[in-house]
């Protein structure tokens, strides 16, 4: 047995003329949370698919734990899915529902329904086997779902954007418990989503997609801090991407103005650089940094996020509630506390 | 299921069919004993004897097969080659050499004279299926249908069946309209097509009648004409005039469902002919001559938009709810009046529903049979005339196949005309958002013109319908004898109790039949419509659009031209079947077929196919995730589709009256039969009977199902009836 969980080997798969996943390769690690991120259309579920098995590859070959399933059937590939929308069998009670994959897959049903018991205990739900899924809330029929792919004890688990059709408050607890699971039981999980949060308080590894094809892959704060390019800086969060020069380590110079800023090591030059709004500090007027004037100011609660209009163009900044305020119309200063130099 | 699995079944399958008769048994059952030998031999014995030399091939493609699947080892390109092989040899051969030894005169330099071989029997049935099992496993095991060998079988097994039972008999048609007897003559088809009989305008300027083909065309347009206004009347009345009468609209559609389609026919008979109840009445009282006017066109014309409108009704009911009242609110907040928001608003939106509506009755007119055949006097139609053409005097099996090829390419012109006209415009007014809002009223005018329509149609409907309920428990309806008497009953269902039951009725053998055949016939059409729902919906294969054109191919034909395709097909080896009941149920479950599969598809819709993946993300092969998973989920339209088989199957007349022989008989053709005696009380009284069994049937299963949709054998959403598509039975 190998130590990586799924491989992929210039994996395409075309709908037409459309290549929803174009000559993919990449390698999971086993016991690893991966996510598969990106704007919709981008080929993420599509890849989660062809991992499942419930599309075949038009090229390509791919690898679970060392055997090549590429032709095999979703049924034969011991993998384990939850679905966006749980696909709870609605003619099923909880407990029927949870024990299906044991039956269909030759279990005596005293057994199968015995483990399946244990697996709702596993997830709270104990005492909800007679329910209908028509009758829980959203949560359980989330908790449901992971229970009736988990009692397989599958190699791989996969995740269709399972937190989607949660109310906002409930997702950060489901997420939570999902990566506390999947620590656990040492579980090789892809994870698919569009939100960059969830990907970033999740994964061990984030797989970043666009038109098909890998962006970026890396853990969370590499991507966070050292995105690729502007697509990848602007995805996993919003940043202010301006055209200035890198002038030595931690110098730069915006709109004709020389900075000291953090920056990882690159060459002196041209270069385009991303700034988060959280990482820059507005100061009076006059004070050391990039000169502007208050555009458009709001107060959200806990921050403050600004307009300025600076030589480089209108910057977006967030601040702390706590920060001093400025007003609009009103001459700051801008420090960048945070600079990435993005690859061209 | 894998493909070494299915390969292993289906050699047991062929092992099995080498065991049984090869021929078919004309003598039934007791010809059996003469086996291994005589009538009932196996093909072993038969290849040993030498009377079958031709049918070596198929043992040794057979062979070819069996080798590598013993050996545990399932080669694609082998099982693929053997499986169809042996269908095209087999029936090849079977076309080849018939009951008059060779038929295929070019082939005698190879085949010699071979002796007669007659129809295919069990063995061959057994074998062949082994045949399209061997291929299914075949193209399983080269990767196609994911490799999943069931999902083989299943589409290339229903394939074949529509090809067989739908395709091929058409073709025969063709075949017989273009032979003059032994000889390829298509000179002789062009002139059939184009004989005055069908296309003469004589009716414009002489006392003559016109030709069959503008006769068939007129009736059809003032039928839809008339159904479709009729029908929008009712709807608008219904949704917008504010009466509370719509659920007795609603009840009345469920009447042309159960009602044997020449039954109203009878009724008018009986109120309007030359000693009919009101005919009597206006010249007692107002010296109206006594005349034969409902003979012909009006009769006919009558009957049937009595039997459209309600339908027309469903459509433009159904299509007038989806229209967002947020609209017209949005039309009367720009200034619009009642009268300019309906001319501008409303009907342009109804437009497509109405052009749907319109299209069902001209194709049901097209292909309805029982009304001309009761009704039509002189005024032929190129139904009736198709069925005279083989059963009347001058019997011509080639101008009965013209006649159905002109019949089959007016249906096909007018849902190619709906396509062409749908295609230029949609109309989505269902969006996504629920919308509330209050429905314009209607326009005044338009209100009392509609129930001016409306009100005197509904009386008159009761009346038809309440002659049916009296018809049969009086002396003689037809002469205006109204006095109680159980006679006509008796006659048709008496029983005689000697030592038990005997059923010394008339109508006791036809009904049996009927029932049994109705019975069986059901089920297979259930099933076999479900399954291909779930292929066509779920599965994705190439010629998969294909397969459900194939499947609601048979919707479109007129049931005529089907009785006179399978009576052709049908009538010599290799598939002899005429004179059985399965060739009823064969022409049965094909015909409504398409009602199982449309209905299939649209509880599919329903049905999010991440249960279906889910099922098989744990493990589940296509057979499990079928039975556990979609047929449980589908068990209301499995239900609805059986009693819709069920109900069509007793009041089908059109294509059955070809197929009917003496020991199988059923109750319509039986009913009709009365009436050309003249037997109108006889015949009331049964269809009463019909009635009655059938009305218990839908309402047991709408009772079971809860609200089903029995009665809504138009679909509800007008605006997509594309012709593929298009809810339409045409022939009952």
């Amino acid at each position: 047995m190998s130590d990586t969980a799924i491989v992929f080997d210039r994996v395409t798969k075309a709908f037409g003329t459309v290549r929803a996943v174009d000559a993919v390769s990449f390698s999971f690690p086993q016991g690893a949370l991966v996510t598969l991120l990106g704007p919709s259309g981008c080929g993420k579920t599509t890849t989660l698919r062809l991992v499942a098995g419930l599309e075949l590859p038009t090229e390509g070959t791919i690898t679970i734990e060392g055997r090549d399933v590429t032709r095999l059937a979703a049924a034969e590939r011991r993998i384990a899915m939850v679905f966006q929308s749980y696909a709870l069998f609605p003619h099923m009670n909880v407990l029927e529902n949870v024990a299906y994959g044991l039956v269909v897959n030759g279990a005596r049903k005293a057994a199968a329904e015995a483990d399946a018991q244990a697996m709702l205990k596993t997830l709270g739900l104990e005492g909800l086997g007679e329910r209908l899924p028509s009758e829980l809330s959203g949560g359980q029929q989330q908790r449901v779902a992971v229970a009736r792919a988990l009692v397989l004890r599958p190699k791989v688990l996969l995740f269709d954007e399972p937190l989607s059709n949660l109310d906002a408050r409930l997702r950060r607890r489901v997420r939570e418990d999902i990566r506390d699971l999947q620590k656990r039981l040492g579980l090789s999980v892809v994870y698919v989503t569009h939100d960059q949060q969830e990907a970033l308080a999740v994964s061990d590894l984030v797989c970043v997609m666009r038109n098909g094809r890998i962006a970026q892959m890396g853990t969370p704060t590499e991507l966070y801090e050292d995105p690729a390019d502007a697509f990848i800086a602007d995805f996993m969060g919003e940043a202010n991407v301006v055209a200035g020069e890198v002038l030595g380590p931690g110098r730069i110079a915006i709109g004709g103005v020389a900075l000291e800023t953090r920056m990882r090591d690159h060459p002196a030059g041209r270069a385009e650089l991303a700034v988060r709004p959280e990482s820059i500090t507005l100061l009076p007027g006059g004070e050391a940094g990039l000169p502007g004037r208050i555009q458009r100011a709001a107060f959200l609660g806990q921050t403050r996020e600004y307009e300025v209009e600076t030589a480089a163009g209108v910057l977006f900044v967030v601040t702390p509630a706590a920060a001093t305020p400025f007003a609009e119309g009103e001459g700051v200063a801008c420090r960048l506390e945070r600079t990435i130099p993005l690859r061209s | 299921m894998g493909a070494l699995s299915l390969a292993r079944l289906a050699l047991l399958c062929a092992a099995l069919g080498l065991l049984l008769p090869w021929h078919g048994l004309e003598g039934g059952l007791s010809e059996a004993t003469a086996w291994p030998g005589g009538a009932a031999a196996p093909l072993p014995a038969l290849l040993l004897g030498g009377a079958r030399w031709w049918l070596w091939p198929v043992l040794a493609l057979l062979a070819l097969a069996a080798l590598p699947v013993l050996r545990g080892r399932a080669p694609g390109g082998t099982l693929t080659l053997a499986g169809a092989g042996i269908l095209a040899w087999v029936f090849l051969m079977g076309e080849a050499i018939g009951l008059r030894g060779l038929e295929w005169p070019w082939l005698a330099p190879l085949l010699g004279a071979p002796p007669p071989q007659p129809a295919l029997g069990w063995g061959a049935l057994f074998v062949l299926v082994a045949a399209a099992g061997l291929f299914s496993a075949g193209i399983a095991a080269r990767g196609a249908f994911r490799a999943d060998a069931f999902i083989a079988f299943l589409v290339a097994g229903s394939a074949l069946l529509l090809f067989l039972f739908v395709f091929a008999p058409l073709t025969t048609i063709l075949t017989a309209a273009i032979y003059d007897g032994e000889r390829f003559a298509p000179d002789v088809l062009a002139a059939r097509l184009a004989a005055p009989e069908a296309w003469s305008l004589a009716c414009l300027a002489t006392h003559e009648g016109c030709g069959v083909v503008w006769n068939t065309l007129l009736l059809a347009t003032l039928t839809a004409t008339l159904s479709t206004a009729i029908g929008l009347f009712f709807a608008l009345l219904a949704v917008r005039g504010g009466v509370r009468a719509a659920p007795v609209f609603r009840a009345m559609t469920i009447l042309p469902l159960i009602t044997p389609p020449f039954v109203v026919a009878m009724a008018l008979i009986v109120l309007f002919g030359r000693t009919g109840i009101v005919t009597t009445f206006l010249w007692d009282w107002f010296d109206i001559p006594r005349s034969r006017w409902i003979y012909g066109l009006p009769g006919v014309l009558l009957a049937q938009v009595l039997a459209q409108a309600p339908i027309g009704f469903l459509l433009l009911d159904g299509a007038l709810r989806a229209i967002s009242p947020s609209l017209e609110e949005a039309s009367a907040t720009m200034g619009a009046r009642r009268f300019t928001i309906f001319r501008t608003v409303t009907w342009p939106l109804l437009k497509p529903a109405l052009a749907a509506a319109f299209l069902l009755g001209f194709v049901e007119s097209l292909a309805d049979f029982g009304n001309p055949l009761v009704l039509g006097g002189d005024f032929d139609v190129l139904s009736t005339r198709i069925f005279f053409a083989i059963a009347g005097a001058r019997h011509d099996p080639g101008r009965a196949a013209a006649l159905a090829l002109l019949l089959l390419a007016l249906t096909f012109g007018a849902f190619a005309l709906q396509a062409l006209w749908l295609g230029r415009r949609r109309y989505t007014t269902v969006t996504g958002k629920g919308d509330s809002g209050l429905p314009a009223p209607l326009p005044r005018g338009l209100k009392l013109g509609a129930s001016l329509v409306v009100w005197p149609w509904m009386v008159f409907t009761a009346l038809v319908y309440g002659i049916i309920l009296v018809g049969g428990f009086v002396h003689d309806i037809g002469r205006g004898d109204m006095s109680f008497t159980w006679r006509h009953l008796v006659t048709a269902f008496e029983v005689e109790w000697q030592g038990g039951p005997a059923l010394r009725g008339a109508a006791w053998d036809s009904l049996i039949t009927t029932v049994e055949v109705a019975a069986i016939a059901a089920p297979i059409t259930a099933g076999l419509g479900v399954l291909l729902a779930w292929l066509i919906a779920r599965q994705d294969f190439r010629g998969r659009r294909l397969l459900e054109f194939m499947t609601m191919l048979s919707f479109a034909i007129p049931g005529t031209v089907v009785g006179v395709s399978y009576v052709m097909a049908f009538n010599v080896p290799p598939i002899e079947l005429t004179g059985t009941a399965l060739i009823l149920i064969l022409c049965f479950v094909f015909r409504n077929l398409p009602v199982g599969v449309r209905g299939g598809i649209a509880a599919l819709a329903q049905i999010d196919k991440s249960l279906d993946e889910a099922s098989a993300t744990m493990g589940a092969g296509a057979l499990d995730t079928l039975r556990r998973v979609v047929l449980p989920l589908m068990r209301p339209a499995i239900i609805t589709a059986l009693a819709f088989s069920f109900v069509h199957a007793m009041t089908a007349v059109s294509a059955v009256i070809f197929l009917v022989s003496a020991r199988h008989n059923l109750a319509t053709v039986y009913i009709v039969g009365r009436v050309e005696a003249g037997e109108m009380a006889l015949a009331i009284a049964y269809s009463t009977v019909l009635i009655v069994i059938m009305l218990a049937v839908v309402l047991g299963i709408e009772k079971v199902v809860g609200r089903a949709q029995i009665g809504r054998r138009a679909g509800t959403s007008a605006a997509r009836a594309a012709p593929a598509t298009a809810p339409v039975r045409a022939g009952a």
